[in-house]
């Protein structure tokens, strides 16, 4: 195939670029990037005026469910909604059943978004076998299959002992640790943030320092070890200056942030006892929330990952304490960052980029992904005034659990390249052959 | 009329419903007092007491309102629903409403049950307790059991003793108090205060003797057994001897001070014998204003529909 995507707004400050031009892909590849080219005779041609280019976007943090729990989300589903969010590339979380801590986990997965084609996936394997926190999971062979990072998401590790052996035996590979940071002694059936909200609606409080006392250790672990640490979903003022000082004084610590924790906080949480606000961490002060958004803007937080989180409708419906953590994300997390915080331009497009696009391919050690000719076409055209309302419909996502429905958003992407192939064409999935 | 179609917390309710409720309440303890207690209001509608905890005290007030009002109810207990065999609140309610339920009194073990309920019918509902959240009818019979005793329950200062943080007591009595203008302190060990008393209109202390002196109402909540001994507190003797009510603590109190307690009582634990039945003991007094303050909800919720032709 040869196109050229015609007058957009091409945007990546690895080559400083940002300007409007077109771009000629052919085959796999970026051929050339200018003011303007001529399109060759077989070409086809994509008029992108008004839009914006950047390269494929990254989510390091997301649960497709697969294998194990096919009911909520499959693998073909989640690339699906990958495409539809903008992202060409995902790393999974291992929380499946069974648990991805073995090498033929990861290829599995490798394989099966290889055949689906709608997004890569970077599996993330267990720090523990089937992450009972016993015993090391099998990291080598994991990283001989290609994972990079290993993290027990869903839950903290519980001892210091253990995730110290842990980050001790990754720092051998080229791979990062990424820590779930949650002391369950100290969160115990915790299900919204300890404070105002769990007082009003009597339900167990989690408190944010359930969460800062794992991120203090473990900064202090990776400094013992030398294994990089990223920090997953950080959601309180405190983790994010911990994981600033860590920075400050040279340690390989990273940080990442979900949409939900940068635009609602816990007193979106009504008597209604709508359980799409149930996710971990919770929803925390309106205080943190301004202060992730900052921390993001300033780049004390490296990246913005949506923690997909999807779960059957029949799961969500029931009482608060009894239903699952979580929400679906993937879909509108490139939309509420633009509304939120580009649209008014607190956020810059280069920003977008960095957060969204290099960070996340950084600390998953992936290759660059980089607007430049010889570079793999893999690129995400974005409309930025498309206005839209997200409803059950418009996520392509099999679960939908997300609080945002309802929301009316201004824009999104609405085409996007995986290595020359189409992914996602007028704002649908493209469907591969 | 109130402004609410369903009692689910008493932070809903507006002055005005809640005078209602009082008001209402005061006319059904004349019913309750004379030989035949029984009015045909309610006559040919349906309550279900949907009981998914065991209750006995609530559940019989609840029960004994219903009928008084001449309506029929029916009974499911935890034990006996289809909600213990796996079955969704949702469905549990879908399936009861298949059957033409007017009104639902629910206790629950998980708190916002009610809201679910609400979600799925049509029907009217009484919350009877839900989780650690909210037990509206409870709050309103202790006002009811304070406005008859006082004459007003604005200025009243209120101490809540006890595990106030797993109390749906306290998650509906001190926001009913705070809204009538009374000061309330919730009062117990740390482990056993919410985070934010703030957020349900009150302060708190864990110095009951500083605060015993102010106090018009002490207001006891039972100890959970399940709570102690080597979980939030170390053991019932320690929690006796530093928030136990008994004639000495009782002296420093002012003279016309009342005791209450939601029941059912340990004696020997958050209170001594001879405070449960001392003569300012309203404690009696709660249990029977529950029945005239369950049959005024019941009534305003259900009873203005009652002209309705339902054919």
């Amino acid at each position: 195939m040869t196109l050229v995507l015609k007058g957009a707004r091409c945007v990546d400050p690895q080559v400083n670029l940002d300007s409007v031009c077109d771009i000629l892909v052919e085959g796999t590849q970026i051929i050339a990037i200018d003011n303007s080219i001529d399109a060759p005779q077989n070409a086809s041609v994509l008029d992108c005026s008004g839009k914006v280019i950047l390269p494929g976007l990254m989510d390091i943090h997301v649960h497709f469910r697969d294998p194990g729990q096919e009911y909520k989300e499959t693998i073909e589903g989640g690339c699906a909604s990958s495409a539809h969010g903008g992202y060409t590339d995902v790393a999974t979380m291992p929380n499946t059943s069974p648990v991805c801590d073995t090498g033929a986990l990861v290829t599995y997965q490798i394989e099966k978004s290889r055949a689906c084609g709608t997004a890569r996936i970077h599996p993330i394997g267990a720090i523990s076998h089937g992450q009972q926190q016993e015993s090391l999971a099998e990291i080598g062979d994991m990283y001989a299959a290609g994972a990079r990072a290993f993290s027990d998401d869903g839950r903290g590790v519980q001892t210091a002992g253990l995730m110290r052996i842990a980050m001790d035996y990754i720092s051998q590979f080229d791979a990062v640790a990424i820590s779930h940071c949650q002391d369950e002694f100290l969160v115990g059936s915790g299900v919204v943030n300890e404070g105002v909200v769990s007082t009003r609606l009597g339900l167990a409080g989690w408190p944010a320092q359930g969460e800062e006392i794992q991120i203090a250790r473990d900064i202090m672990l990776s400094e013992l070890t030398g294994c990089p640490l990223h920090i997953a979903h950080v959601s309180t003022i405190k983790g994010v200056e911990m994981v600033k000082q860590a920075k400050q004084s040279g340690l390989q610590v990273t940080c990442e942030v979900t949409p939900h924790h940068l635009f609602l906080c816990e007193d979106d949480i009504t008597e209604d006892f709508d359980t799409n606000y149930k996710m971990n961490p919770p929803l925390r002060t309106k205080e943190d929330m301004l202060a992730l958004q900052e921390a993001l803007i300033d780049g004390t937080i490296d990246c913005v990952v949506s923690d997909h989180a999807p779960h059957a409708a029949h799961e969500k419906d029931y009482e608060f304490e009894r239903a699952p953590f979580g929400i679906v994300g993937i879909e509108t997390e490139l939309p509420l960052i633009l509304t939120n915080l580009v649209q008014n331009g607190k956020l810059s497009w280069s920003r977008v980029v960095q957060t969204m696009c290099i960070n996340p391919r950084k600390i998953l050690r992936c290759n660059p992904v980089v607007l430049k000719p010889g570079s793999e076409a893999t690129l995400v055209v974005i409309d930025p005034q498309k206005k839209f309302t997200v409803t059950k419909d418009w996520l392509v996502s099999k679960s939908k659990n997300t609080p945002f429905l309802g929301f009316e958003l201004t824009g999104c992407a609405t085409d996007a390249l995986l290595c020359g192939s189409w992914t996602l064409r007028s704002g649908s999935v493209a469907i591969q052959s | 009329m109130l402004s609410v179609r369903n009692l689910i917390n008493t932070s809903d309710l507006t002055v005005d419903d809640i005078e209602q409720i009082l008001t209402h309440a005061q006319t059904f303890d004349e019913v309750n007092s004379r030989m035949l207690k029984k009015l045909p209001t309610l006559r040919g509608r349906t309550i279900v007491n949907l009981f998914l905890e065991p209750s006995t005290r609530t559940k019989s007030s609840f029960e004994l309102a219903c009928k008084r009002l001449g309506a029929d109810t029916i009974s499911m207990a935890g034990s006996s629903s289809s909600v213990v065999k796996g079955e969704s609140l949702v469905d549990t309610i879908k399936t009861l409403d298949a059957m033409g339920v007017d009104m639902y009194i629910c206790r629950a073990r998980f708190a916002g049950s009610p809201e679910i309920i609400e979600r799925t019918t049509s029907a009217r509902i009484v919350n009877a307790g839900d989780g650690k959240h909210a037990h509206p009818t409870q709050a309103l019979l202790d006002l009811h059991t304070l406005y008859k005793h006082f004459g007003h329950l604005d200025g009243l200062n209120v101490g809540i003793l006890g595990d106030c943080l797993h109390s749906r007591v306290t998650g509906s009595l001190a926001p009913a108090l705070a809204k009538m203008g009374a000061h309330v302190t919730l009062i117990g060990p740390p482990p056993f205060l919410p985070p934010r008393p703030d957020a349900l209109g009150a302060s708190s202390t864990s110095n009951l003797d500083a605060v015993l002196p102010d106090l018009d109402v002490l207001y006891m909540l039972r100890v959970q057994m399940e709570r102690i001994e080597g979980a939030l507190i170390p053991s019932i003797r320690e929690y006796s001897a530093l928030f136990g009510m008994d004639k000495t603590r009782a002296a420093r109190m002012q003279k016309h001070a009342v005791f209450m307690h939601p029941g059912p009582v340990n004696r020997g634990v958050e209170l001594t014998s001879d405070i449960a039945d001392a003569p300012n003991s309203l404690i009696l007094d709660q249990v029977n204003a529950g029945v005239s303050v369950r049959m005024s909800v019941i009534y305003l919720l259900l009873g203005g529909e009652a002209d309705d032709t339902r054919a």
